[in-house]
């Protein structure tokens, strides 16, 4: 059952639950960033719409900076506003921010620690039939990596927004992960959120939890109705929304790897260098547990619908299924 | 001011004789390091640090203060040298250059000297950090406060200069002071061989920057350029300096040879020498 303790959106199993992307809650979060602190500053490198980033610099336009197609010199840039005190948020296709300008985030943002806030939209498999080119399987394992980073993995526009505003207010440099796609809005306004701290979403009526699944972005969705489905067949599930993955909550991931003794991590990134790697270091030191790890395969995508894509690479509500049910067999 | 007097002159050439032979005897310390460079920007730093920069050595942390962003890290030697001489630190500490625990890192590092604008080594980087901080200072109206941002020549092989190049001419960022240390030297060889750059000043100038091109071992030049550097209206500005790599050890001067490496204790004590015989 939902954990209505989190005020959960509880439409979330109607075929009219309210969809949005998580870059849309981005964009909204920024605005409110931008309301609160004067140094809020928004920089893009030609994407403005696509990332939304035009609902800050509509409300301001002094605040807003058009680097062009250079994203490179948008985090470079960026740096320096921040050794000027302000609050940059740099924001591009994923691929392309943290992708294309990853050494330029390493030198001139973490290796200064200077705080700015780095937004990868259009992560993932879920962008679709942009094709394998700008399907940023990569960015998690790019930004976890980095000393000073945060990062940070909404599952839902609400919940990106709120990271937004969180971001704002911490001096770290930090990634969010955005998505593209319209996806179910899973929390509510009233949901708690804190960087750093992971939640169970989805836990048995009574009893202990038999596996333990770790989601991260808006794919949790997928594990949730996953969950769902195996309660009518008896299997005892806690679903956590790992969405911050740095710094990881290792209390949390113990805690739920000391229940199940059975995790399942599930992503839209590459398994390589990704969240399921980052609860394998963790639990590998503190409770070593049997892990199976949901995500791509050391493969690129390709054109597709997200629907087709998900199912192709596994990631879909389905090949959850199966391998909960092979798991507890 | 215009123009300056052969007395200030004067004090600048031995103030910058001084820095060269800390470079020359923090390099030699160190055991590696980068030399060429270093000696040939120590008259554009010594002026800096003496006269052209808005600072205080003893509140380094000043917020009227000018920005000094060092782009090309690896000459920081003289970074180092020129600020412990204007009296950002004792000179004494320079000689803890690239040793383990040293707040002097063989390429700069703020976490380690926090009064840096920044770090630096990785090449091409600096002037997009120089340029956010001149859209900082107009955005706050504070376009008093000058941003300077020293690169080499051959670091404007790097394309994200030109990325940054673009956005300070689009943003009119005319408090923005670009010096591009030009020597003709990289690491393997000749700037003109390696990747031929060519007339810089007027690459500039097609990107709608003002600048003018100068001797950059000579005072005179030196102060004439910043200060038409810092009454420019409109635009950005470049100098682009002329150094001699090596510059005050005659049998280095030119060689690219010089780049990379720290002098032994026999072209040590030679290039002291040197260097003592312009101020005995």
């Amino acid at each position: 059952m939902l954990n209505q303790n989190l005020k959960l959106n509880t439409k979330i199993f109607n075929s009219d639950v309210e969809k949005k992307s998580t870059r849309q809650g981005f964009g909204e979060g920024l605005l409110q960033a931008g309301i609160e602190s004067e140094n809020v500053i928004g920089l893009c490198a030609d994407l403005v719409e696509s990332v939304k980033m035009n609902i800050f610099a509509d409300k301001f336009p002094k605040r807003f900076i058009e680097v062009g197609i250079a994203e490179q010199n948008l985090a470079s840039v960026a740096s320096g506003m921040a050794a000027m005190d302000k609050i940059p948020f740099i924001a591009s296709y994923a691929i392309f921010n943290p992708g294309r300008n990853w050494e330029q985030i390493r030198t001139t943002i973490c290796y200064n620690n200077q705080n700015v806030k780095i937004i990868g939209s259009h992560a993932g498999l879920s962008v679709g039939p942009d094709g394998g080119s700008h399907q940023m399987l990569e960015d998690i394992a790019l930004t976890r990596v980095l000393p000073n980073m945060i990062v940070i993995s909404p599952c839902d526009t609400k919940e990106a927004k709120k990271a937004t505003i969180a971001i704002a207010k911490t001096k770290n440099p930090s990634y969010l992960r955005c998505a593209r796609n319209d996806t179910p809005t899973i929390t509510t306004d009233e949901t708690p959120f804190e960087i750093g701290k992971a939640q169970i979403v989805w836990q048995p009526e009574n009893g202990l939890a038999q596996v333990g699944i770790i989601a991260t972005g808006p794919i949790l969705y997928n594990a949730i109705v996953s969950a769902k489905q195996l309660e009518k067949e008896g299997i005892k599930i806690k679903v956590m929304n790992l969405s911050t993955i740095k710094p990881l909550d290792i209390q949390a991931i113990v805690a739920l790897a000391k229940e199940t003794k059975n995790i399942i991590t599930i992503e839209d990134h590459q398994i390589i260098g990704g969240m399921g790697s980052a609860v394998a270091e963790c639990l590998a030191e503190h409770y070593p547990t049997h892990i199976e790890f949901i995500g791509v395969k050391d493969q690129f995508g390709q054109t597709g619908t997200p629907e087709e894509l998900a199912k192709y690479y596994k990631i879909d509500t389905e090949s959850i299924i199966e391998v909960i049910r092979k798991l507890t067999i | 001011m215009e123009t300056i007097t052969d007395k200030k002159i004067e004090e600048l050439k031995i103030k910058a004789n001084n820095i060269r032979k800390s470079i020359v005897e923090m390099l030699y310390l160190a055991k590696s390091g980068h030399t060429a460079g270093a000696l040939g920007m120590a008259d554009i730093f010594t002026y800096l640090y003496f006269e052209g920069l808005k600072h205080n050595p003893e509140n380094p942390y000043w917020s009227e203060r000018d920005r000094l962003i060092l782009s090309n890290g690896h000459i920081c030697p003289v970074l180092y040298a020129s600020m412990a001489h204007s009296g950002y630190f004792k000179i004494e500490e320079l000689k803890t250059l690239r040793k383990f625990g040293s707040r002097l890192q063989g390429h700069p590092h703020r976490e380690f000297l926090p009064m840096l604008e920044t770090s630096s080594g990785p090449l091409g980087e600096g002037l997009s950090q120089a340029v956010g901080m001149a859209i900082v200072s107009h955005m706050d109206n504070m376009i008093d406060k000058k941003i300077y941002c020293v690169v080499g020549d051959g670091e404007l092989d790097e394309g994200q200069n030109w990325e940054g190049v673009m956005l300070a001419s689009k943003e009119k960022l005319n408090n923005l002071i670009l010096i591009v240390n030009r020597n003709y030297i990289q690491i393997d060889g000749s700037t003109e061989i390696i990747m031929p750059l060519g007339n810089v000043l007027s690459k500039f100038k097609e990107f709608n920057w003002n600048g003018e091109q100068i001797d950059g071992n000579d005072f005179t030049q030196i102060n004439h350029a910043f200060y038409n550097a810092k009454n420019n209206k409109e635009k950005p500005y470049v100098i682009v300096a002329n150094t001699i790599p090596s510059k005050g050890v005659p049998e280095w001067e030119g060689n690219y040879k010089w780049h990379g490496i720290a002098p032994n204790k026999e072209e040590m004590e030679m290039a002291l020498k040197e260097l003592d015989k312009n101020y005995a």
